[in-house]
């Protein structure tokens, strides 16, 4: 392993925090890959072997775990990984005009890396945010409803060093390193900045106070014992 | 006409929404402190009463599930949360907790006292970094306040969250390739029985739920099972997140309680995108049947979807137009599957990749009249798998033959896609 003395030091410290959240060590590798990616920005041969001696394990079952996961990278990632949803839904609200723009601009094929390291581009699958289609993800971070045209800007933002903001997360983009050891369990503080939630997601909540609707307030004096019984007013 | 109940979705708008101060000034923390006095076999009684449902998509009844855990033998038992959101179309979990992870939080206490669990555990999907910062945040500010630890709000229960971010895996929101994965090995499903209850985590008895069914408990504490009992339908009781997405006007989150309809939703909504009509929708995610217009004031309860031939799934209501290709979106959706499938079994792993590259080489118009035949064999024989990914791998494609059959033949025919592609993105077409 080719670790300094000091990188050492830190993921020993680092990793022994991750293990004690766990009443199995075992149970601690999917953080200590997102440290390791922390680290060396992909799951390097040294972190492959660091999580191996910390867990007690071989470097192919290390392996054998890294290769199931899509975000664990085999080759050195870019400080921005630019991930388009190009499942069904968002493909045709424009993901897939995206993707294919990012792929020109940045001249790089699906996984590939500029070479600059800036940018790692991804076909990505469902992301959970389908009520923003188009969706893209920086470093993990919702970019909702964007256009290729909102995906170019956001490229030539980054290139230039101006701080970009995700559309639900932080104030200013972090870096995939940064990232990844907020995944690896460290938080950044960084949880207080950003919106309690998109427009998206509170239209529902808007548009029953909008019209007064409500669920039925809580029986007064708490809730009545269980009886076992239904209910009345139902279809 | 159905209106919309917000309870879990209630507090989103809030500024700070996630903070402990906001949480406890809405009252929060209330059911967990009333839960804490009661005995923990009456939380079971009362959740079996409420008639709640899981909904993660299998709608299993929750308290059963809690009562299928064998007697405590003096060993841990654990409650795991299923925040694997990756279902495609499926978007409530992830708003949810980043707006109101103590809501969680406060369930999962609920929870975890009612079936004696020391150390629960959030396995919360990797690609959402902002989510998991306000998890370790809502967890962090609990522990601070004495609400999680040794004494949980001031009484000798002890518990532990550790919230967990994996590496990204559609499979792993499957309950038992979860585990393996919560237990650092791939995340590949294993065979049943043993079921969690029995043999979970570390091989001992687990209670695993998705994120929206244990924030209902503390609603279900405070409101209680006739409360609950009194939105929904028959079977299907309470209320639930529908996360309408794709080509409405106003997509979003639409809190409200089994039996509502879909055209009462889409209104909501604001109708279809201008200027278009409905063509196809799926009732819940992409491993269901789709329905068309024929559909539209069916009550959406567990129940009846079923017996409409589709499931309920996880209210994921996804919606394409008349400018949308069906053969473009399942083969879209194959591809999803082929990715996903963790290779374990051979029907599934070898059946996705067949499907997928039939579909696709139909949507690019290199077609076959045989491969309408490879698409009607293959999916029968996707079977006997561990896990019911391949199993609903090809329901999508299978009820667009059925709806849509000429279209697969027209791209054959004429030996390329008869549809737009800039015409359905959100941005009118505008394509680089």
């Amino acid at each position: 392993m080719s670790y300094d003395t000091g990188t050492r030091q830190s993921l020993e410290r680092d990793a022994a925090q991750v293990v004690a959240r766990y009443p199995k060590p075992r149970s601690a590798i999917l953080p200590l890959l997102h440290l390791v990616q922390s680290v060396d920005g992909f799951v390097s041969p040294d972190g492959i072997e660091f999580v191996a001696d910390t867990l007690g394990m071989t470097t192919s079952e290390v392996s054998a775990v890294a290769t199931f996961y899509t975000q664990f990278k085999r080759q050195p990632n870019g400080t921005y990984n630019l991930g388009v949803c190009t499942t069904a839904l968002c493909a045709i609200m424009g993901g897939d005009a995206i993707y294919e723009r990012l792929r020109e601009y940045l001249g790089i094929e699906d996984g590939q890396t500029t070479g600059d390291g800036m940018f790692t581009l991804e076909r990505i699958e469902c992301n959970a945010a389908c009520d923003y289609a188009p969706v893209m993800m920086a470093n993990w971070e919702f970019f909702d409803n964007q256009t290729p045209e909102s995906a170019v800007a956001l490229v030539d933002a980054l290139r230039a060093g101006k701080p970009v903001a995700p559309t639900r997360g932080p104030d200013k983009l972090p870096t995939f390193k940064e990232n990844e050891r907020v995944l690896a369990g460290f938080p950044d503080g960084k949880a207080d900045q950003g919106a309690s939630a998109g427009e998206s997601s509170v239209r529902g909540a808007e548009l029953a106070d909008e019209k007064g609707w409500a669920a039925p307030p809580y029986p007064a004096g708490g809730a009545a014992a269980p009886k076992g019984t239904k209910g009345e007013e139902r279809k | 006409m159905t209106t919309l109940t917000p309870v879990l979705t209630k507090r989103w708008g809030k500024a700070n929404s996630w903070r402990l101060a906001e949480y406890q000034a809405d009252g929060g923390y209330q059911a967990a402190r009333k839960a804490l006095t009661m005995e923990p076999q009456a939380i079971v009684d009362l959740v079996k009463a409420a008639g709640l449902r899981g909904r993660g998509g299998a709608g299993f009844p929750a308290g059963t599930k809690w009562s299928f855990l064998p007697k405590p033998d003096g060993g841990p038992r654990y409650l795991v949360v299923n925040a694997d959101e990756s279902e495609p179309g499926t978007c409530k979990d992830m708003p949810m907790l980043m707006a109101d992870p103590h809501m969680l939080l406060e369930g999962m206490i609920i929870t975890s006292w009612a079936i004696g669990c020391h150390h629960a555990f959030i396995y919360l999907r990797g690609e959402v970094v902002h989510v998991y910062r306000r998890l370790l945040r809502a967890i962090e500010e609990a522990r601070a306040a004495g609400i999680l630890g040794d004494h949980v709000l001031g009484t000798d229960y002890q518990l532990e969250i550790t919230a967990h971010a994996g590496g990204g895996a559609y499979i792993c929101g499957e309950e038992t390739a979860l585990l393996d994965s919560l237990e650092g090995k791939r995340g590949q499903p294993r065979l049943k029985p043993p079921f969690p209850a029995a043999e979970g985590l570390y091989a001992r008895p687990t209670v695993i739920n998705n994120v929206e069914t244990i924030s209902q408990v503390p609603p279900i504490i405070l409101g209680g099972a006739d409360w609950f009992g009194s939105m929904g339908t028959e079977k299907s009781h309470g209320f639930g997140i529908f996360s309408l997405s794709g080509h409405v006007q106003r997509p979003g989150q639409y809190e409200a309680p089994f039996g509502v309809t879909m055209r009462e939703l889409i209104d909501m909504a604001g109708g279809i995108r201008e200027g278009h009509k409905l063509k196809f929708w799926m009732p819940g995610g992409a491993s269901t049947s789709m329905f068309t217009e024929e559909q539209l004031d069916l009550n959406l309860d567990y129940d009846n979807v079923i017996q409409a031939g589709s499931m309920l799934g996880t209210r994921a209501l996804q919606v394409f137009d008349d400018t949308v290709c069906v053969v473009r979106v399942v083969s879209r959706w194959m591809e999803f599957y082929a990715h996903e499938s963790c290779g374990k079994c051979t029907p599934c792993r070898e059946g996705t990749a067949w499907l997928r590259d039939t579909l696709c080489r139909i949507e690019a118009g290199g077609g076959t009249p045989a491969d309408m035949d490879v698409l009607g064999d293959i999916p029968a024989s996707i079977g006997g798998c561990f896990c019911p990914l391949g199993a609903g791998a090809p329901l999508a494609l299978n009820s667009s033959l059925k709806y849509f059959r000429d279209e697969y033949e027209e791209h054959i025919r004429l030996g390329r896609c008869p549809f737009d592609r800039a015409a359905t993105t959100a941005f009118n077409g505008e394509v680089a």
